[in-house]
């Protein structure tokens, strides 16, 4: 299995190519370390309506968790309008790629780039740029919804009426009263992702987002996320569900040694 | 600054719907008051002269009841990482938390202390010097509890550490939060220990603002 570089934005029926130097080698390394291989779908460009040319890019990235390697050699390319999947068994590192991408987590190598500057060096605007959906929902029981979104909202200086937005979004506006603790956990999941939608944000960061969510939740999901990507958002999703939008390339991670 | 203010209301509200965190630091600082003349016996000048200590103790004892939860619940419901990604500033987000922890359980040890030096025969004089002593020394508790709870997140256990870690700490606001009594109620001034606490207390609100973020930092990753 070889380590290669996922290149979205390539023109033509897409090839994984090797966009930076030293994926190859990466790839051979015998450390033990899991290598990672392209096996997405066919790339496909999602149609663009908004100028945005924002880019995430990341090279040769290399992920160490207490002591152990999770990944080495990782690289990718998604432009505006583009969402990449991340797909693999557990614990082969979709999250913690994710936390690298957020910055929560330091690269042990290689750079996460937006626009081609590296975010460790301007964290503060890329915390601004990032709608997180981690494992867990993140929500207060005893807060209710719209309480709950409208704090997220103003940690990151937004306005009470985008966490509204976000509940009607995912169809829970009838129920933005209640407290968190009174609801099934597939409705709390569709607050987290309301929280997300709420957020305005440029990238949206998603781990495994459709966990406990109904067909119609992961239809309103798809939705939402279609729209992000249409307003010229990016996004990498880490699923191992097939979500109702074009996915610009995939990520697979091989199974953790 | 928005930011902030969202993180020190949620906090104030979240102890006001789920009292029982700050109702358990109170009653552990009336029940220990209660029990200390049953210990010593009820002479009242034994237990004047012990009451300042005593009362300190008890609050700071008590205080270290609630720095688990100050950020255990945040971590475990990964609402952590929403405050680790706003693109406020960590510090602050900290400094809010820990005036939301010393309102809703530093303020009220304050607040019942009269009752606590009324039950320990504390002669009523001393009676101002020791509230603020308490209400310039408690902040510190919160600030430097706050690190210590920053720092054992993520370990097992963490809530067993937690003690023997802050616990040193505390000797100083323990001294001169004594110190102010003793010497209000020996006739002299107690200005300057007064002083001292709140010199703790302003050091203490840098370094536990750092200190308490970069844990936090940490145990994102």
């Amino acid at each position: 299995m070889a380590t290669r570089d996922i290149a979205p934005r390539a023109a033509g029926p897409c090839v994984p190519r090797r966009g930076f130097p030293d994926s190859g080698r990466a790839g051979n390394s015998r450390d033990g370390g899991p290598a990672l291989a392209w096996a997405g779908p066919p790339l496909l460009r999602l149609a663009r309506m908004s100028p945005s040319t924002d880019r995430l890019s990341a090279a040769s990235l290399a992920c160490a968790r207490g002591g152990r390697l999770v990944f080495r050699g990782l690289g990718f390319e998604l432009g505006a309008g583009e969402a990449l999947a991340l797909r693999g068994p557990n614990g082969s590192g979709k999250s913690s790629l994710l936390r690298l991408l957020a910055g929560l987590l330091p690269p042990a190598e290689g750079a996460v780039r937006w626009n081609g500057e590296d975010v460790a060096g301007a964290r503060e605007a890329h915390r601004a740029r990032i709608g997180w959906l981690g494992m867990q929902d993140a929500l207060k029981p005893a807060l209710a919804l719209a309480e709950n979104l409208r704090f997220a909202a103003s940690l990151r200086g937004a306005g009470p009426d985008a966490a509204r937005r976000g509940l009607e979004a995912m169809g829970l506006g009838a129920l933005a009263d209640v407290p968190a603790r009174r609801l099934s956990q597939g409705q709390r999941r569709r607050a987290a992702i309301a929280r997300v939608i709420a957020q305005d944000a440029r990238l949206w960061l998603l781990d495994e987002p459709t966990l406990a969510l109904d067909d119609e939740a992961t239809g309103r999901l798809g939705e939402a996320l279609a729209a992000h990507l249409a307003r010229g958002g990016l996004a990498v999703v880490a699923t191992h569900v097939d979500l109702p939008v074009r996915l610009a390339g995939a990520i697979d991670f091989a199974a953790a040694p | 600054m928005n930011a902030v203010r969202a993180v020190l209301l949620r906090d104030l509200r979240l102890a006001w719907r789920s009292p029982l965190a700050s109702l358990t630091v109170l009653a552990f600082f009336a029940m220990a008051a209660i029990l200390f003349p049953f210990a010593v016996g009820p002479e009242p000048q034994l237990l004047a002269r012990i009451a300042a200590g005593v009362v300190w103790t008890m609050a700071l004892l008590a205080s270290l009841l609630s720095f688990e939860r100050l950020f255990q619940l945040d971590h475990e419901d990964g609402s952590v990482d929403l405050l680790l990604l706003s693109p406020a500033s960590l510090e602050a987000i900290v400094l809010a938390k820990c005036l939301a922890h010393w309102l809703t359980t530093g303020l009220p040890l304050v607040l019942a202390a009269p009752l606590a030096a009324t039950i320990l025969n504390l002669p009523p004089e001393a009676l101002p010097t020791l509230l603020l002593a308490l209400a310039l020394g408690t902040p510190s508790l919160s600030l430097v509890g706050a690190i210590g709870a920053a720092l054992v997140l993520g370990a097992r256990r963490g809530g067993v550490l937690l003690p023997l870690l802050v616990m040193p700490l505390y000797v100083p606001v323990l001294v001169f939060g004594v110190a102010a009594v003793e010497a209000d109620l020996a006739g002299l001034d107690p200005r300057a220990h007064l002083l001292l606490l709140g010199a703790f207390l302003s050091g203490a609100v840098p370094v536990a603002a750092i200190g308490a973020a970069a844990a936090l930092r940490q145990s994102g990753e």
